[in-house]
């Protein structure tokens, strides 16, 4: 399945999602067209099961779902779409079609069937038609809900620094759409990891392109009688952002991988740290091999490196995934060590508290 | 070559039914060996624990079962040495022999030679060194002097070596030297040998590093003769064979687990209540681990499926070396532990040692320049 999801998806991207169509979309503007070109090839039902109509692919597949849409800096909620349909299967809820996101941030609680609470840093929010969330996360019963975007009290937005939407929405005592116990077997934690798993993935995506476009230019771009690729300086740049990117690329799977039936939390949590680390060497180098051009609105490397820079911090920072497997890691001590990293897929993180800005 | 050559591969479930299989075998067998020694990662020498390791089929293990190996794949090979490194064994006598020796032995040497080198490599009894470097070829080491000259009795080798770790402990070195006059393309005209340590005219003086010990060595040849079949491969083809052997050399997890002992003590001796500082670096090294031991599982693949994966092996050999020589860095970040050489805690020494490791770690095997330029070259640069 992953081949045929692959080779699809970065066809239909490669038409649509170009460099124009992607800066025109930045500041909230939506891509209706692109959009209805993905939802009419079933993607954001992949991850569905079939028995609710969906491809009921598993996530080691979905990976080059995710990958695309950040090679691609694909200006939709395509994986937000995927997790919040894979989460409402788990539950046993209908998928949804038409624009879905989800909130890995939720303060919301459910009675009787209406919601009162806020969802923060919502992906796309302002154009969702509707979100999943997991209420009463702090209770022992809590639920997976799914709530339409119209029936929100008030709408605060925000963009993130490649003009993103990220919206929080307050909810007053609206009906969900539908709701159910959240399964046993997953986490109240589960919309972020989620989130994570798929910024790792967009992350590794983009450093790919933003790789290629960079070693393009250098062989390219001509001073002192020579491509810029030539001079041992740049040479040895581009190798260590090809070390990175390739390091990227394999943390992501992994934890895609690894994730097939169950979150691998350590997995995920490691894919978004060294994800995180790539994103932040690899777009200093690409700028710095291309030099004033990379730095204009016109040029189009500032679509990945600003993704680069939005995507690493979102759904738990470098910071805040690492503190987490440091806690485990020292809980275990140094003799428990080797044993806890080959045991790496069975691990749970500890929680933390997490401080917000 | 490209980024897209590193894809996922996990452990096969037969591979890692090792695991537990060695880590029983080495509570019992090295139960006390302490820490500092530990500490020594590779350069630990221990022949009597080596044989041990022969008599249990974990060395040479790749290696054709006619010749003592268990033809096991690579992944098997993999989960014993990884935890072997893990736990600090005490591994260096037949390292390179086992990683390096044997399977160019078995790819390029004639059944005599298979026969007659590789069945004491399976039993931990053979140990070998690879001469390289020599005194004015370090990095550009197709510069290189040594040469061996046919006579009626085979060849005859002069020159010198430099930087041959284990020299002084091993029995036979493959070295790689001229065999034909400088040419238009500086690749050619060399050539492999497998040299008794033991031959008239050798003489060898282990050079002391910074911190004391004897690992390196140099050798001087004086007019050795060489039998006839001491050519290992093809004559002029000794760049190529070298080349061939790296993919092995430079992706493996000694690559990243020389400073795995200071780790384990620093994660000791920060305790189960890490501070925000103390927990965040620790993640952080351990997301960098998990991420370059995939790396290395993927190379791995790579050689399993037949493929030469030096690009990508190269790639492993720089971000480990760079991880390696992270930790005794973090170490000083998170704890006012001061290092000792002697006296103070075990975290103090191993510290200390380690310290004073780290340079040699993005050195041997290639320096991180070197791995980069070849980077470069498989990304179309040079």
């Amino acid at each position: 399945m992953r081949e045929l999801f692959e080779s699809t998806i970065e066809r239909l991207l490669a038409d649509l999602a170009t460099p124009e169509y992607v800066l025109g979309c930045e500041g909230g503007e939506w891509p209706a067209e692109l959009w209805a070109a993905v939802e009419a090839s079933g993607f954001t039902l992949a991850a569905v099961p079939e028995s609710l109509g969906g491809a009921e692919a598993g996530w080691a597949d979905l990976y080059v779902l995710a990958r695309a849409a950040g090679r691609f800096a694909a200006p939709i909620p395509l994986g937000e779409a995927l997790l919040g349909n894979w989460l409402l299967g788990k539950a046993g809820l209908e998928p949804q079609t038409g624009i879905l996101s989800f909130a890995a941030e939720a303060d919301l609680s459910l009675r009787d069937g209406a919601v009162v609470g806020v969802l923060r840093d919502v992906p796309w929010g302002r154009h969702a038609q509707s979100l999943v969330a997991i209420a009463d996360r702090n209770s022992a019963t809590p639920s997976v809900v799914l709530l339409s975007t119209e029936s929100a009290a008030s709408q605060t937005l925000s963009l993130n620094v490649a003009g993103e939407p990220r919206d929080s929405l307050h909810f007053t005592g609206a009906r969900v759409l539908a709701c159910a116990p959240l399964p046993a077997s997953l986490s109240v934690e589960v919309l972020q990891l989620g989130g994570a798993l798929l910024r790792s993935a967009q992350i590794a995506g983009a450093l790919h392109a933003l790789l290629d476009m960079t070693s393009a230019y250098a062989s390219e771009r001509t001073q002192f009688g020579r491509p810029i690729g030539a001079f041992q300086a740049i040479q040895q740049q581009l190798a260590v952002f090809a070390e990175q990117a390739a390091a990227a690329g394999i943390a992501a799977e992994a934890a895609f991988a690894e994730s097939d039936t169950l979150f691998a939390t350590f997995t995920i949590a490691a894919a978004k740290v060294s994800t995180a680390e790539a994103a932040s060497v690899g777009a200093g180098i690409a700028h710095s091999v291309h030099g004033a051009i990379g730095f204009t609105q016109e040029y189009s490397l500032h679509l990945l490196s600003r993704r680069l820079w939005a995507w690493r911090s979102e759904f738990g920072s470098a910071s805040l995934w690492s503190q987490r497997i440091g806690q485990m890691v020292c809980g275990a001590g140094g003799e428990g060590y080797w044993a806890l990293l080959t045991d790496h897929a069975n691990q749970q993180l500890c929680t933390l508290e997490r401080k917000s800005a | 070559m490209s980024i897209t050559q590193f894809t996922y591969s996990r452990i096969p479930a037969e591979a890692e039914s090792l695991r537990d299989e060695v880590r029983e075998f080495l509570q019992n067998n090295l139960g006390d060996y302490p820490t500092t020694a530990r500490a020594q990662s590779w350069m630990g020498f221990d022949a009597a624990f080596s044989r041990k390791l022969g008599a249990q089929g974990w060395v040479g293990m790749a290696l054709p079962e006619q010749y003592g190996g268990a033809a096991a794949g690579p992944f098997a090979r993999y989960v014993i040495i990884e935890e072997l490194l893990a736990a600090g064994a005490p591994v260096s006598a037949h390292w390179i022999a086992d990683r390096q020796s044997g399977p160019l032995i078995n790819r390029f040497g004639s059944e005599a030679q298979r026969e007659r080198y590789l069945p004491p490599i399976c039993r931990g009894e053979s140990y070998f060194c690879i001469g390289m470097s020599e005194p004015n070829s370090g990095s550009d080491l197709a510069s290189i002097k040594t040469s061996a000259t046919r006579n009626d009795a085979g060849w005859l080798l002069n020159g010198q070596k430099v930087w041959t770790t284990n020299a002084q402990h091993a029995h036979f070195m493959i070295a790689l030297v001229r065999t034909g006059e400088k040419q238009a393309a500086r690749h050619e005209g060399m050539s492999q040998f497998i040299v008794d340590l033991r031959l008239p005219g050798i003489t060898i003086r282990p050079i002391r590093d910074l911190a004391g010990g004897e690992h390196f060595n140099e050798v001087f040849f004086d007019n050795v003769q060489l039998d006839a079949d001491a050519l290992i491969g093809t004559e002029g083809k000794g760049w190529d064979q070298v080349t061939a052997e790296l993919a092995f050399e430079r992706s493996g997890p000694e690559r990243f687990l020389s400073c795995i002992e200071l780790l384990k003590t620093l994660i000791s001796a920060v305790g189960r209540q890490p501070d925000a500082l103390q927990s965040r670096e620790i993640g952080r090294l351990s997301a960098k681990l998990l991420t370059l031991r995939n790396m290395s599982l993927s190379v791995t693949a790579q050689l399993a499926a037949g493929e030469h994966p030096a690009w990508a092996a190269s790639c492993v050999k720089d971000l480990g070396n760079l991880f390696e020589q992270e930790i005794p860095e973090v170490a000083q970040l998170l704890l006012e532990a001061e290092p000792r050489q002697e006296g103070g805690s075990e975290h103090a020494q191993v510290l200390a040692y380690l310290t004073q490791m780290a340079p040699s770690f993005s050195l041997r095997g290639g320096t991180r320049e070197i791995l980069r330029g070849i980077i470069a070259r498989g990304m179309g640069l040079r």
